[in-house]
């Protein structure tokens, strides 16, 4: 299937489109339809394809596991973090309206970090899952 | 004091992920004991400051409840949160030797990671009032607990990981339709509002399915009889610090949540004119005297002690349906009790296993002599195990019988007598080897060459002390203990906690 042109043109095309539309997903979450969850979800669906098309090793060479690891933690930590800043700025756990100068502003800042953190770790969890199981397939 | 409630699942949350990222033993073993020695400390505030019958609330991010997420704490989920925090802090200590031994090196840092995790959802299942919250916080245990399970030494670690993830899962999804079904009924997820309202829709036919799905998926995670099948294998097959810790906390926590759901959740006139009641009873005696009678068959230690924790959660099943408030103290204190004196047995075995590297009873024959100090420990929890006065278990084991006694159901309490005579066997069987038999020549495995085998574990020993020795002094001192247990039971048959 790799040998294929087509595929392997298409591919390259489609790849930083579907990364944009997980970036317009992620940033436009708060407004619309979307968010962390599904963001990272496609984020990582454009990595999906590039792995099927040219391979488990060309992917792993441009995304090692070692990153996703990384950025998995991260995303937790990001998460975690705003929860923990407006704790220090004294209102309870995840209280975003304290975040900045008026709650309206905090809000906006809050819902933005938080699904931030969410999408990075989901787009780095799921593939991290997919390397897992897809090194465990012997190539043809 | 409200403002140190979050920190509790906080602490854990954020301490995780950086185990998971600095990928160093030593800092995953001291980021570990500093989590649990945190939460410890909250947890025993939080109790001090609810055991009088005060009830904290707190709201995150600031939402007001019904609509917002809250934490509500009175004395029942604060004496949990003790137990959970406790074991947690006595669990790091005791396996700083053992799990480097049983864990892979490059995994010790995420098996840590994991382990902090398991105690974030067994904290955030205790604390929550937001029943979609509860099952969020389960899958998070849940998820963790298995891939702890499942790092254990040998490959049938991942045989007995996997079933308890099947089982896991199953009791999972019932609890989450449960929830829907009551979510489509009364169009909330806050405990206190679903049963303060509860009369509006108390005749939908959807809410006694929507019961039995929550009591089914919780009955599978507390390993209730006759839905235990998964418990043997996972605590024999799971590194030992995980055996101690899960043992003592998470089926004891899923026990509580199964509580909060009968008494906060659903009214208990609606649930005791059912035959709920008798069902609870029934599988609560026919836990306790299969659980004793599997166990006394056994040869692994392990083995052994985890049929007995599928005997000892019947006795506090039982406690919930006999459906009055010595009972129910009686579950509460058991959970408590019944946690330390497990803890120590399992601790015990653990440091048995470090030593010989073997839990066979067959090949332990004689190894009183050998391990005087270990051995000991297995005869003072094994006498709390079966409930003698002047033990921990003894407590327990006296409101519940009171407690059948008040409700005259003497079938209860003949299956309560036979399967203390079991555990009697059974304490005996270990004893009998350990202190009794020739000795034998022991056969040892996968000791690399040059290894001293006959090192002490002078840290784990002091856990396991502590631990035996709050056996002995929670049965001559029940001030703590008792006084949350009952007030815990108050609370409940008073009918939710106070707004």
């Amino acid at each position: 299937m790799s040998e294929s042109l087509i595929l392997r043109v298409v591919t390259k095309w489609l790849v930083p489109v579907i990364l944009l539309f997980a970036l317009y997903v992620q940033f436009h979450g708060d407004y619309s339809p979307g968010g962390g969850f599904q963001a990272g979800v496609i984020f990582s669906s454009g990595f999906l394809l590039y792995a099927l098309v040219y391979g488990v090793d060309a992917t792993t060479r441009v995304l090692p596991e070692a990153v996703l690891r990384i950025g998995a933690c991260l995303g937790v930590l990001l998460y975690g973090g705003v929860g923990v800043v407006s704790l220090i700025r004294g209102g309870t756990f995840l209280n975003y309206s304290v975040l900045a100068e008026t709650p309206v502003a905090g809000q906006h800042l809050g819902i933005i970090l938080i699904e931030l953190g969410v999408g990075i770790t989901v787009a780095c969890v799921m593939l991290l899952l997919f390397y897992t199981f897809a090194r465990n397939i012997p190539p043809q | 004091m409200e403002a140190y409630t979050v920190l509790l699942v906080v602490i854990p949350l954020i301490s995780a992920p950086l185990t998971a990222l600095i990928a160093n033993r030593h800092v995953a073993w001291g980021l570990s004991l500093l989590v649990g020695a945190a939460t410890f400390v909250i947890a025993l505030m939080l109790l001090q400051d609810v055991i009088t019958g005060r009830v904290i609330h707190y709201e995150l991010g600031g939402w007001k409840p019904p609509w917002g997420i809250e934490y509500v704490i009175d004395a029942l989920n604060a004496l949990v949160a003790v137990i959970v925090t406790a074991f947690a802090l006595l669990s790091v200590l005791f396996g700083r030797q053992s799990v480097e031994r049983e864990v892979h090196d490059s995994q010790l840092h995420l098996f840590y990671a994991a382990f902090q995790l398991v105690l974030l959802g067994l904290l955030g299942m205790a604390l929550t009032g937001d029943i979609f919250n509860l099952f969020v916080f389960l899958e998070i245990s849940s998820l963790s607990s298995y891939a702890l399970i499942a790092m254990g030494h040998k490959r049938q670690a991942l045989v007995a990981s996997f079933n308890y993830l099947i089982a896991g899962t199953l009791g999972a999804t019932f609890f989450l339709l449960g929830i829907g079904f009551l979510y489509a009924a009364s169009g909330t997820l806050n405990m206190a509002d679903i049963a303060s309202r509860f009369e509006q829709y108390d005749a939908m036919a959807l809410v006694i399915t929507a019961l039995l799905f929550i009591l089914i998926g919780l009955a599978l995670k507390a390993a209730a009889f006759p839905l235990h099948s998964w418990l043997p294998d996972a605590y024999t097959q799971a590194p030992s610090m995980v055996t101690v810790f899960l043992a003592s906390t998470s089926t004891k926590v899923a026990v509580y949540v199964l509580i909060r759901c009968l008494y906060h959740v659903f009214p208990q006139e609606y649930w005791s004119q059912l035959l709920l009641p008798s069902f609870l009873l029934l599988s609560g005696c026919l836990g306790m005297l299969y659980g004793s009678y599997k166990a006394i068959q056994q040869d692994s230690i392990k083995r052994l002690l985890a049929y007995s924790s599928v005997a000892q959660l019947g006795y506090m099943i039982v406690g919930i349906g006999l459906n009055n408030e010595t009972g129910l103290t009686a579950t509460v204190v058991h959970m408590f009790n019944h946690a330390i004196t497990k803890g120590a047995l399992f601790m015990a075995a653990g440091m048995v296993f470090y030593r010989m590297h073997t839990t066979s009873l067959h090949q332990l024959r004689g190894a009183g002599k050998t391990m005087p100090w270990t051995t000991g420990a297995f005869v003072i929890g094994g006498l709390s195990l079966i409930g003698v006065p002047g033990t921990a278990g003894f407590i327990s084991k006296w409101y519940l019988l009171q407690a059948a006694l008040e409700n005259n159901n003497y079938l209860v309490v003949a299956s309560l007598l036979i399967a203390s005579i079991m555990a009697i066997m059974y304490v005996w069987k270990i004893i009998e080897a350990l202190y009794f038999d020739g000795e034998e020549k022991l056969h040892l495995h996968q000791v690399p060459s040059g290894q001293d085998i006959v090192a002490a574990m002078p840290l784990a020993t002091l856990c396991c002390y502590l631990l035996v020795a709050a056996c002995i002094y929670f049965g001559l001192y029940t001030d703590l203990s008792l006084d949350a247990a009952k007030t815990a039971a108050q609370s409940l048959f008073a009918g939710g906690p106070a707004r």
